[in-house]
């Protein structure tokens, strides 16, 4: 074995202990000032006393949290680009983003798990079904209905006027995400096979797909709140409905952000046909938001 | 930073404060954790101090309603998140990688993060104290509509903490499960590792499996508070029982969490002291396995009162008596273990030894209320408080000094005062059985949990559980006395202080490199 074979089998052999770094205590501070001042703002919103201070903290640890994700991410890159990194490294990524998502998913679970309890289990007995029934005591007349139109108490939870129709915007963004899903995974094969302009062509599909979900979203929650009658306060649909499409819409929002942050760094050159972990967690992660959205237009939108 | 980061060649620490900012090594990260966690477990024990002061006598002594209240939640939250969780975060920084013959953490970065941001949750949490209408005031479970509706408003800061915690929580877990399943050194197949290893293994996934879930609750009690949502408004048709489902979804397998760790200490020290190799390893795994299933389907418990569906309530009652089953696997396993063995009685081996008979009384008091009739007997008495405090405090909080008295001479170098160590655990084991054990009885008789007052009946039993109760406390600073001076000096500490001590943490010198098996060692 050469000197440099051997100094090569080293490298492999050795797993890449980073020394100290800056990032994690920039990150706190940071999360910790967004945390108070988004804190302040949903205080003084609730008090009804206007206090500019909480967007200032908030702003400021928004700030601190962007530069902590160029800077850590950044050193990361560059350790992975200059060969630090080796076969086990990449495993230590894989099974931290794969967990990652399942946390993401439990996330999502709670959510779903309060949609499916108020539908079949809380709304039912409101309406007096079963032994626990009570509200002919609280709100005689009550009757129970999926989705809830007339909420138990109206005067403080006005129920919406409409729905959304599945059929026409949800349905739209169910073929959008989808398809960005597949331009995705041809994106990926592109990558494997050493097809890099394909690469960005798919890319950049995928990105302009996940661009117009997010639009048809945003017009959809407009037209939501102007015309449907349908808000976060219409009782427990509306609340169900906008957390669940909301948290879904924030993580393609930050899906796609990591696509982009791909987008460029294939535009620089970086990653290679069999080493590009980076790229393969923003897909597995778009994919994950995919899973979501199919389960969102299942049991929000049609059933 | 780069530059730096390029070295290859191993250093020892940094000089100065900015070393335990900065740092990514996990013994340093380990220790701070250990340091954090015994800081909140004075603070947390503070609080259940001023506790047990109003509860001395009956009647309204020296805190305000409001107060106590503030007190009995504060105690549970820093106890859960800020004193138990984090001492075993800290344990599996230090021991895991030196088990698995690792030379680190999976993501040591990540790890400093995960640390790091504790100290500041915890400023944030214990900040609320101080703020307009006062702290959290509704129980550490939080219940709605006491945290929507009558909440104070330093509710919202309590929620974005309880996120901090959980963000950390989450990241620590992912770390645990990457540096197990990918740093193992050859040889060391799964079957192989360290119980302490394996029930980990298994903690790491129940956090990252109900830790969004908590971060989903809170989040719809902000959303419900700030924002008009009715999750927990049965007006807007929710469900103030959907909070509680949601609540123990995570709250039941955050038990577990609690206390699989102290198994796998347990399971490390009492075969060194009985000199025989632990009985019945695989099924020790298989049956921390199960009871990990098990936790997942057992949260209604917590709720047979409330009113649910009957076949609710039988499902349940019996979902929860299983876990009698593989719990009772790993009793008798211990016991086994020790029968027939050469035993000494070292520190560690007491408090283990007070861990198995303790928390076997705490899991038949948990039996008892997994009775879903004679629960509405228990249910929010102070057999519940009786019942958990066996098996955190002899339990979870033992197993944690057991592996410290184990692990210190591995940690420091040297050896610590093995004659004070003794003061502190039958100090410990009878000032903790002093105030718990009369819980059970006055909470029987029908005594209410999270009430400053209480009828005149169960006044002997409550004076006896305070002094019980400060002495228990008091207790605690000779620990942080014996611990800082083993940290200052004593007796030299060989590779392998205990004579039957098996394992990669005892091949290497104490006090420990700073850097371990930079290379894997072969494991046979």
């Amino acid at each position: 074995m050469t000197t440099d074979a051997a100094k090569k089998k080293e490298d492999e052999d050795t797993y890449y202990v980073p020394a100290q770094s800056k990032w994690p205590i920039i990150a706190t501070v940071g999360l910790f000032l967004t945390m108070v001042g988004a804190g302040m703002m949903m205080n003084s919103m609730s008090a009804k006393a206007p206090d500019a201070t909480g967007h200032y903290v908030f702003f400021a640890g928004s700030l601190i949290m962007a530069y902590m994700l160029f800077g850590w991410f950044g050193d990361v890159i560059r350790e992975s680009r200059s060969g630090l990194y080796s076969a086990q490294m990449d495993r230590s990524f894989r099974w931290g983003m794969g967990w990652f998502i399942f946390s993401e998913v439990m996330f999502f679970s709670a959510f779903f798990g309060a949609l499916f309890f108020v539908r079949y289990f809380a709304v039912p007995w409101l309406g007096g079904e079963g032994d626990k029934g009570v509200s002919h005591i609280l709100w005689p007349g009550f009757e129970a209905q999926w989705p809830l139109m007339t909420n138990p108490d109206p005067e403080t939870f006005k129920g919406p006027a409409q729905l959304v129709n599945p059929w026409t915007l949800p349905l739209i963004n169910t073929m959008l995400l989808v398809t960005s899903s597949i331009t995705c995974t041809k994106a990926h094969h592109a990558l494997i096979g050493n097809n890099r302009d394909a690469t960005k062509t798919w890319l950049a599909v995928t990105l302009v797909l996940g661009f117009v979900f997010l639009v048809v979203q945003g017009y959809e929650y407009y037209h939501a709140y102007h015309e449907l009658g349908l808000t976060l306060n219409s009782g427990i649909y509306g609340s169900t409905f906008f957390m669940l499409t909301g948290f879904h819409g924030a993580h393609v929002t930050l899906g796609a952000i990591m696509l982009l942050v791909m987008f460029i760094r294939i535009r620089r050159g970086h990653f290679t046909a069999n080493n590009h972990f980076g790229f393969e967690a923003a897909a597995w992660y778009w994919h994950f938001v995919d899973v979501v959205w199919i389960g969102l237009f299942l049991f929000v939108y049609i059933l | 930073m780069s530059d730096h980061a390029i070295d290859h060649e191993h250093h020892g620490p940094a000089k100065g404060l900015m070393r335990w900012v900065l740092t990514t090594n996990h013994k340093d990260i380990g220790s701070m954790y250990m340091w954090f966690s015994f800081a909140m477990f004075l603070l947390g024990g503070s609080m259940a101090m001023v506790i047990r002061a109003e509860l001395f006598q009956p009647g309204l002594q020296i805190v305000k309603p409001e107060f106590f209240n503030q007190m009995t939640t504060m105690h549970g939250l820093i106890m859960v998140f800020g004193a138990v969780m984090p001492a075993f975060v800290g344990l599996a920084n230090w021991m895991i990688p030196m088990m698995i013959g690792a030379p680190d953490m999976a993501l040591p970065r990540m790890n400093n993060w995960s640390f790091w941001i504790l100290p500041f949750a915890f400023t944030l949490l214990i900040s609320t104290l101080f703020m307009e209408g006062g702290g959290p005031n509704f129980g550490w479970t939080f219940y709605a509509p006491l945290s929507t509706d009558y909440a104070p408003p330093s509710t919202t800061f309590f929620v974005l903490s309880i996120h901090m915690m959980g963000v950390s929580s989450i990241m620590g877990a992912i770390n645990v499960i990457a540096t197990i399943l990918n740093l193992r050194a050859p040889g060391m197949t799964l079957m192989k590792m360290p119980l302490f290893v394996w029930t980990w293994l298994i903690t790491a996934y129940l956090l990252i499996a109900v830790m969004p879930v908590l971060a989903g609750a809170v989040t719809m009690v902000l959303m419900d508070i700030h924002f008009g949502t009715s999750f927990f408004n049965a007006g807007g048709g929710g469900d103030p029982v959907l909070f509680q489902h949601v609540f123990w979804f995570f709250g039941h397998p955050e038990v577990y969490i609690m206390i699989l760790p102290a198994f796998g200490i347990i399971s490390a020290i009492i075969p060194t002291f009985s000199r025989k190799p632990l009985f019945g390893y695989t099924s020790m795994v298989y049956a921390v396995a199960s009871i990990a299933f098990l936790s997942f389907i057992v949260w209604a418990h917590h709720m047979f009162t409330v009113g649910i569906p009957l076949v609710g309530e039988v499902f349940f009652m019996y979902a929860t008596m299983l876990i009698a089953v593989p719990t009772g696997v790993k009793v008798f396993n211990w016991v086994a273990t020790m029968f027939k063995g050469s035993l000494t009685f070292e520190t560690p081996m007491l408090f283990s030894i007070a861990f198995v008979v303790l928390f076997t009384i705490g899991g038949f008091s948990g039996l008892m209320l997994s009775i879903a009739p004679a629960d509405f007997q228990y249910h929010d008495t102070y057999f519940v408080v009786a019942h958990f405090h066996y098996v955190l405090v002899p339990g979870a909080i033992f197993a944690i000094f057991a592996g410290v008295y184990y692990w210190l001479p591995k940690w420091t170098g040297h050896m610590y005062d093995t004659a004070l160590s003794k003061v502190h655990f039958w100090m410990s084991f009878i000032g903790m059985n002093l105030t718990f054990f009369p819980m059970h009885f006055v909470g029987l008789a029908g005594m209410p949990r999270r009430i400053p007052d209480y009828n005149l009946q169960f006044a002997d039993f409550n004076m006896v559980a305070s002094i019980g109760g400060f002495m228990f406390g008091a207790t605690q600073l000779l620990f942080l006395f014996i611990v800082i001076k083993c940290v200052k000096g004593g007796p030299k500490a060989e590779a392998s202080p205990w004579e039957g001590a098996h394992g990669l943490e005892w091949v290497v010198p104490s006090p420990a490199p700073y850097h371990t098996f930079t290379t894997p060692p072969e494991v046979k």
